[in-house]
């Protein structure tokens, strides 16, 4: 197929259209429009000018330098890319939910009332969490929104010193991020060697000013924290909080909840464990839940069921406050319960089988890189680099050279722990076949870089582009199409 | 397994011979045995794609579809057919956020477009990918604000914007430790006179207005740029950009900062989300833009090519000290409005708001006809937003409407005081004389 490299605005020829407006009788010509001309724009924006057959081609020929799950395997660590089920797609664009205005009264949503309420009830079940909101749209929008939760937990008591937040150096980057954003001093508790929490370092760091800790488990070398129990009960003692980041919640299905191990707080992210699209960096959807103690905490609005089986939109004096206008990403709510009612009991499986997955594509692999490591992980882990190095082959070139194979390339360069981080997550919707086909194909490009390293170096070499300019780009940046002009 | 997970018994046992364990539980065995799940979930059986259908059919049944003279934040226009067609294509909607430029273009050429688009509606030189909706957007814009000031810590937003959004400002400003302050409306106007004092009063690192107004009202903004950057503070508007094909830009009002939800851009009502926000600037401040931000470059053979750019910023080098936690945004929604301005181009654009200005000034005009209503702001220029004081008891009038299948605008007394008879009422382009005459008809006959 042909290259295609054209931008919308270079397709445009004055007088073109692609829409079709009815011939209203209300339509008023530019004469009657009586808004004073001070209020108005002098020169009009200049948007393309192109037919509907322009557009549906042109977008076409863009999606072909894409690639998606659909298109092959995705081993992006940390980013559950699993299958999207396309039962969710038809069941979020039906016209019954998609014309509902979001102000709406609430007789008239009440079944979108409902599939609130219930997908709630169903992610509490799968956490032991005791409520969630929905209305967070993303998983670092859920973060802030729990630590919203953490620092009201603590003012409603009239706890006021409590403004330091412990996350460990191994954290997602967003966890400090979202500590800061929500006015929290961050407090690192370093890592032990495999990884995992080291509890005598965080001994040291509870007293009164400690409003929580921010943890991941299984953790971002996929490590089950197995010291989990005995965190939880320090944090509590000292008079803390436990925040649960659910971005590695796709191998506990089945195996372990985050309500059970002690959390009070945690988010999910649907578009990863629950199967809904990642759409090329959201919409996604960061439902936050919450331990009994910390439900009237919750932002506003809620979803409630009273007692004659009506769903209603409830406000509380005592929430942290408002994260939205509205209730959330809606859609992908309903993307996620319907791949919950899709499995049903059977959701059970997820976990064990994306960690079965994991497992063996890292004992596949070990023999050609290097696994600093060495235990039973859950639903990724971490190379560092190969297990050869001489020829200078980095954890760049390979993820490049993975490309030309028709891979996606795994997580790079994080954790931060490693200098050659390779995170690799296959998740339980890929088989056998395609992972050993995969573990062929490392096994290939670690022989390349021995035999032919500059090839390796100079990967990729059949994509849509190749190895791009990144430093003329910042330095001299051009973001719109005025300015390539 | 089941359709979502491909392994047979057969593969599960080659699998764990090369792990070297005895069975899937093996590789559980690190749980402490007090935290390992120990019973069935409490979830039906699995449900196969018919009863899934069946159910949701069934719950959709309980909702009622109305015919929208409502606004308030979210706008029922018209979508062009193409734009869903388009989205669908799994290239799209199942990519990550592209981290590997090479396969990404696809993604990383239409956020290139969008934010083209972005830049063309507000008049501004930036933008970034996109951002959640319109209220965090506006909440990122006055972040953007205050660690442009560096030392002041102080905002004033006008009492016209709407009031969920004020909520929502408060919230995050309550955390991070800003102040907010409420400029007072002067017949649904920003009262300058009292902004001006405020700003005098010092500290104030951003100003946050409205185009149109929570009212409707497009206001005025003569002289407000230089008041604000007078006391050295930005300018921030935050605006409906499918107006901005008529409206005058931010950047021509002055604005430093323009901020807004991209919903009236064609994306379905849907109960409130997926939307998009949109955060666009002038250059000045393009290293405090948060989120991702695409730019043109070529690769090693000289093509063309899009890649995330402005990486090192703030809240990558110093995430401990992050101005925002922004990481990812809401790309397909960010598609959804380029296709959309693509479809509608520079005449399609400007007759929605030609067409939802007639369909909302003849509403207007035939409301106060009734003698049942009176304009709250008479003679306050708007587009297709209203507000209306009525003579009926509001709440009773809006319950009955909605029986019929209409949703006759929102009430103002529940987030406004003293504005207990007042409804700000909408029509868009899809609204026909024929639907409008219908309401009023039913109004006009309604015993309360």
């Amino acid at each position: 197929m042909k290259y295609y490299d054209k931008l919308i605005f270079e397709i445009s020829r004055p007088g073109r259209v692609g829409y079709s407006l009815p011939k209203s009788e209300l339509t008023i010509g530019n004469s009657q429009f009586t808004i004073p001309a001070n209020l108005l724009r002098e020169t009009p924006a200049e948007l393309p000018e192109v037919s509907e057959l322009d557009v549906v081609r042109h977008y076409t020929n863009v999606s072909n330098k894409n690639f998606g799950v659909e298109t092959g395997f995705y081993p992006l660590g940390s980013c559950t890319m699993k299958y999207n089920p396309k039962i969710n797609e038809e069941i979020a664009h039906h016209p019954s939910f998609c014309g509902l205005h979001p102000l709406q009264n609430e007789e008239s949503v009440q079944g979108a009332l409902a599939i609130y309420y219930h997908t709630a009830r169903a992610l509490s079940e799968l956490t032991g969490l005791a409520d969630f909101t929905l209305t967070p749209f993303a998983g670092a929008h859920g973060e802030l929104t729990g630590l919203m939760v953490m620092r009201q937990y603590h003012l409603l008591r009239g706890d006021t010193k409590r403004t330091r937040v412990i996350v460990p150096d191994s954290a997602h980057g967003t966890n400090p991020a979202s500590a800061a954003v929500c006015g929290l001093e961050i407090v690192e508790v370093k890592s032990t060697a495999n990884g995992t929490v080291d509890t005598n370092d965080l001994k040291g760091l509870l007293d009164d000013t400690i409003a929580g800790i921010m943890m991941t488990n299984p953790n971002t070398l996929g490590i089950y924290e197995t010291q989990v129990v005995e965190i939880a009960r320090l944090v509590h003692e000292a008079g803390g909080l436990l925040y649960y980041d659910g971005a590695n919640l796709n191998p506990m299905l089945g195996a372990s909840r985050p309500g059970d191990m002690g959390f009070d707080i945690m988010h999910i992210n649907l578009h990863k464990t629950f199967s809904t699209p990642h759409g090329g960096g959201g919409p996604g959807s960061g439902p936050v839940g919450v331990a009994a103690h910390l439900v009237d905490c919750l932002p506003n609005p809620r979803v409630v069921k009273e007692e004659n089986g009506k769903f209603k939109i409830q406000h509380s004096e005592s929430a942290c406050g408002r994260v939205a206008a509205f209730m959330g990403n809606f859609g992908v709510v309903m993307k996620a319960y319907t791949y919950i009612l899709s499995l049903g009991k059977d959701i059970k499986h997820v976990g064990p089988i994306a960690t079965l997955n994991a497992n063996y594509v890292k004992e596949s692999l070990r023999d050609a890189y290097y696994l600093p490591v060495d235990t039973v992980c859950k639903h990724e882990f971490v190379f560092d680099g190969l297990a050869d190095k001489s020829t200078g082959v980095t954890t760049l070139d390979i993820a490049k050279r993975l490309l030309d194979y028709g891979y996606h390339a795994p997580t790079i360069y994080f954790p931060l722990l490693f200098h050659q981080s390779i995170m690799i997550e296959p998740t339980e919707t890929e088989s056998k076949e395609t992972l050993d086909d995969f573990i062929d194909i490392m096994h290939r490009v670690a022989e390349e870089a021995l035999s032919d390293p500059d090839m390796v170096k100079s990967a990729p070499h059949t994509t849509p582009v190749r190895r791009l300019d990144e430093t003329t780009a910042a330095k001299n940046p051009l973001i719109k199409y005025r300015d390539l002009n | 397994m089941n359709k979502y997970i491909p392994h047979t018994p057969d593969d599960i046992r080659q699998m764990l011979d090369k792990i070297g364990v005895d069975s899937i539980d093996d590789l559980f065995a690190d749980i402490p045995e007090s935290v390992r799940l120990q019973k069935e979930y409490d979830l039906p059986e699995a449900m196969s794609e018919e009863e899934i259908r069946a159910y949701f059919k069934a719950l959709g049944e309980q909702n009622q579809q109305q015919v929208i003279f409502a606004g308030g934040g979210a706008y029922d226009h018209y979508t062009p057919s193409a734009i869903d067609a388009l989205l669908s294509r799994s290239e799209f909607l199942t990519a990550y956020t592209p981290y590997q430029p090479e396969i990404s273009q696809g993604t990383l050429q239409y956020i290139f477009e969008y934010q083209s688009h972005i830049c063309e509606l507000t008049g501004m030189d930036c933008t970034n990918a996109s951002m959640y909706d319109g209220a965090t957007a506006a909440v990122e814009a006055i972040f953007m604000a205050v660690a442009q000031a560096k030392k002041k810590n102080r905002v004033l937003v006008s009492a016209t914007i709407n009031p969920t959004l004020v909520s929502i400002i408060n919230t995050y400003a309550k955390y991070k430790g800003i102040n907010v302050d409420i400029i007072p409306e002067a017949n649904g106007h920003t009262d300058r006179a009292a902004m001006q004092a405020m700003l005098a009063e010092g500290d104030v690192a951003g100003v946050l207005v409205g185009s149109p107004n929570h009212y409707g009202i497009i206001e005025d903004y003569t002289g407000f740029a230089d008041d604000i950057h007078a006391a050295k503070a930005l300018m921030i508007m935050h605006c409906d950009p499918s107006s901005l094909a008529v409206l005058k830009t931010p950047a021509a009002w002055g604005a430093d900062i323009a901020c807004g939800d991209g919903q009236p851009l064609g994306i379905p009502l849907s109960f409130g989300g997926p939307y998009v926000g949109f955060l666009a600037c002038k250059k000045e401040l393009v290293r405090k833009l948060p989120g991702r931000i695409v730019g043109a470059t070529k690769d090693v053979d000289g093509k063309r090519a899009f890649v995330l750019t402005l990486q090192a910023r703030e809240q990558h080098i110093r995430r401990e000290k992050a101005n925002s936690n922004i990481c990812s945004n809401q790309s397909l929604m960010a598609l959804h409005i380029t296709i959309y301005l693509a479809l509608m181009g520079k005449q399609g654009l400007r007759e929605v708001n030609e067409q939802s200005y007639g369909a909302a000034h003849y509403l207007h005009d035939e409301l106060v006809k009734t003698g049942l209503f009176t304009p709250v702001f008479p003679d306050a220029p708007f587009l297709k937003e209203f507000a209306l004081r009525a003579t009926l008891p509001v709440k009773a009038l809006q319950e009955y409407l909605a029986k019929q299948g209409y949703m006759a605008g929102i009430a103002l007394g529940d987030c406004r005081e003293g504005m207990d008879d007042c409804i700000l009422f909408c029509a868009t382009e899809k609204r026909t004389k024929r639907q409008i005459d219908e309401l009023v008809k039913l109004i006009k006959e309604v015993q309360l």
